[in-house]
């Protein structure tokens, strides 16, 4: 089943590239949906089965899958916008810094002093590139809906890492993460459509009324 | 017992939800925080033992926060009731459930001996202030609330990755995997070094952009700036000592894993140094008066992990003022935000002559601006003075040396925007506001102002005895 789960994380990183080279949010939006619900699949691959690994793997499906997109397309919608135009840095370029960093995701995590069991394993390069994509996202894409989505990726890229230890998380902190999780996209939500609202646009560089003179 | 702490604010966080009139919204919050204060001067008079697994449990450094977020929040309560009855052109909803839920968090970070849970905690503060930024409607609060949002979201899930690293490093070390304090304490000698290395960095970077650590802290002048008076006091006093203590509890890991100390130390007082470099560059010529307060807010973060890294003696001094910088914050931003009604604006173009034009307010504003550069006789004078003198002590002469030239640069930097406000006379253009100083808007700070000056002058016995109890927790144990 390990094996599985190793392939699964390749499809994860292929998601990855997909955000960083489109231009649409709808499309961006389904990607990391579909990132939320292999990786909410994954635990019930590698650990044997329990009625605690059962809720968290719907609920994680439920919310990534399901609750989080649709609160983001419904900011989309309110907002009128679909496409992420000119971002500080082009698509082609962020996609070969994709790359770069997930190249070097796996030449780090060769160094890294993982415990034996792990080290034939893609959780941590997976975990690695995915947080370097999600920083990419945040940094470079101007939209407030596209940062909210970098967001996300980042928040997969260090799930990925939990994976390796799920018995150190108890299932209430996992549950309250989660629920965190879907809050803070819910009040982002909000945010996004008030800037909206404010500034009749969602680019996050008009958002400069604020600063030292 | 302790669980009160906790369902108290969220009891009254369903009644403020449920109450529909919007004058009468507000009374709720004293209502919830005065017997919180209550419950927390018991909590803190009786022994508290671990419970629920060793899950909960309110030890001395948790006191000391539980002790200083309790009783700004009273005094911001209090207040609350004064100042939104000048704000009745909106709906305080959202703000007074936000108040009440974030209490709730706050009390729960003390409490937690769990990082995991502590984490939750943590983003659950953060999530629930981003709205109470937004009160004002407009542009600006916009923009600064999503500045906050964004930049304190990304810098928690570090922190989530960090304490990831934590529990490898105990995994790599062939430990069951955790994130129980008390378990990694014991376990923490035979911790794998370089994970523990990388866990840290995470974390204070993660909980450091919460609390303001400088280069993290750009979204503080912005947030604090448009943010209410009471949020912004909340902010600088609740939410810091909140991520203040997270950082003390992974350091406590740290220290426990007793090698390599000087690394985390080292680390520690850098960034604070840096803290307070970047807070005297950008506090001189600064001509709105709440962003000055964030710049301040930035330094005493600094002083805070300054202290932290020297340890030994300094210890003391930091807990002491992370309970003095929470309340001094409160009488500035209370003060300043009566200062912001009476003038209708932020600027020391606007605001002169406070001291004529409201002078409980503009005298308060003053005497919280000379407490908090650290002048006697209020008490953070003699927390500051502890740091420095043990740096001194410990033969760190660079560190104990800077720190005095930064509080001095600070202090003249203060002054220039601060003494103009409060001094001279007012300007005749300008429009008349319905604000005037009354018992509820100037009795909070007031009463926090004279706690300050109490502490300074005669600390009670009671008080130092928990404060050298938590710093006995910081001690390096061979």
């Amino acid at each position: 089943m390990i094996s599985l789960a190793d392939q699964l994380l390749v499809l994860v990183m292929l998601i990855n590239f997909i955000m960083l080279g489109t231009s649409r949010l709808a499309f961006a939006i389904r990607a990391v949906a579909a990132q939320g619900v292999v990786l909410g699949i994954i635990p019930g691959l590698i650990h044997p089965f329990s009625g605690h690994l059962l809720v968290i793997t719907v609920s994680m499906i439920v919310a990534k899958g399901l609750f989080i997109p649709w609160l983001i397309n419904d900011a989309v919608r309110k907002a009128q916008i679909r496409r992420e135009v000119e971002p500080f840095i082009g698509y082609v370029p962020t996609l070969i810094l994709g790359a770069v960093f997930t190249t070097l995701a796996f030449v780090f995590a060769q160094k890294l002093p993982l415990a034996p069991e792990h080290r034939e394993l893609l959780f941590v390069p997976a975990s690695l590139a995915t947080l370097m994509t999600g920083f990419l996202l945040l940094t470079t894409r101007k939209k407030a809906i596209s940062q909210v989505i970098g967001y996300l990726v980042l928040e997969n890229g260090i799930f990925i890492f939990g994976l390796l230890l799920t018995e150190a998380m108890p299932f209430m902190v996992e549950a309250a993460a989660l629920l965190d999780l879907l809050v803070g996209v819910f009040v982002m939500g909000i945010v996004i459509n008030h800037i909206s609202r404010e500034f009749s646009s969602v680019d996050t560089s008009r958002l400069q009324a604020l600063r030292e003179e | 017992m302790v669980y009160l702490t906790i369902l108290l604010p969220l009891l009254g966080a369903i009644i403020a939800w449920i109450i529909p009139d919007n004058r009468m919204r507000p009374v709720i919050l004293p209502v919830i925080a005065l017997p919180h204060l209550g419950l927390t001067s018991y909590l803190l008079a009786t022994d508290s033992v671990p419970s629920n697994g060793g899950w909960i449990w309110l030890d001395p450094l948790g006191k000391i926060t539980l002790l200083g977020i309790s009783v700004l929040f009273a005094v911001c309560a209090v207040y609350a009731v004064g100042y939104l009855a000048y704000r009745q052109e909106r709906s305080n909803r959202v703000l007074c459930l936000g108040l009440l839920v974030c209490l709730a968090a706050m009390s729960l970070v003390t409490l937690c001996q769990h990082l995991g849970l502590l984490w939750v905690a943590v983003e659950t503060t953060t999530i629930a202030m981003a709205p109470l930024i937004y009160f004002n409607r407009n542009a600006r609060s916009i923009e600064a609330t999503w500045k906050y949002l964004l930049i304190c979201s990304v810098g928690i899930a570090l922190a989530l990755l960090g304490l990831l690293f934590l529990a490898y490093a105990t995994h790599v070390a062939h430990q069951d995997a955790t994130l129980l304090l008390s378990e990694l304490l014991v376990g923490a000698p035979e911790i794998n070094r370089g994970w523990l290395h990388a866990a840290f960095i995470f974390l204070l970077v993660g909980y450091g952009s919460k609390m303001g650590l400088a280069p993290l802290h750009t979204w503080k002048p912005d947030a604090y700036g448009e943010a209410p008076g009471m949020v912004g006091a909340l902010l600088a006093g609740g939410l810091v000592s909140c991520a203040f203590l997270a950082i003390i509890r992974v350091y406590q890991v740290c220290l426990a894993s007793v090698v390599e100390v000087a690394f985390f130390q080292n680390v520690l007082i850098v960034l604070g140094l840096f803290s307070m470099g970047v807070a005297a560059v950008f506090m001189a010529r600064q001509h709105d008066f709440k962003r000055m307060l964030a710049y301040s807010s930035v330094e005493h973060v600094g002083i805070l992990a300054i202290g932290l890294g020297l340890g030994k003696g300094a210890l003391f001094g930091v807990l002491f003022h992370l309970l003095n910088n929470g309340l001094t914050k409160g009488v500035l931003f209370l003060s300043s935000a009566n200062l912001h009604r009476s003038y209708g604006g932020k600027t020391t173009d606007v605001v002169q002559g406070a001291l004529t034009r409201i002078p409980w307010s503009g005298g308060l504003f003053l005497a919280g601006f000379i407490a908090i550069t650290g002048s006697p006789p209020f008490s953070p004078f003699i927390s500051e003075f502890s740091i420095v003198s043990s740096a001194f002590i410990e033969g760190r002469y660079w560190v104990g040396s800077l720190f005095i030239l930064f509080l001095a640069i600070i202090f003249i930097g203060m002054s220039l925007t601060v003494l103009p406000m409060v001094m001279g006379t007012p300007r005749d253009d300008l429009p008349a506001t319905d604000y005037k100083d009354r018992l509820l808007t100037v009795g909070p700070p007031f009463v926090t102002i004279l706690i300050i000056l109490w502490l300074g002058v005669w600390p009670p016995e009671a008080l130092l005895q928990l404060l050298r109890d938590g710093a006995a927790m910081l001690e390096i144990r061979p």
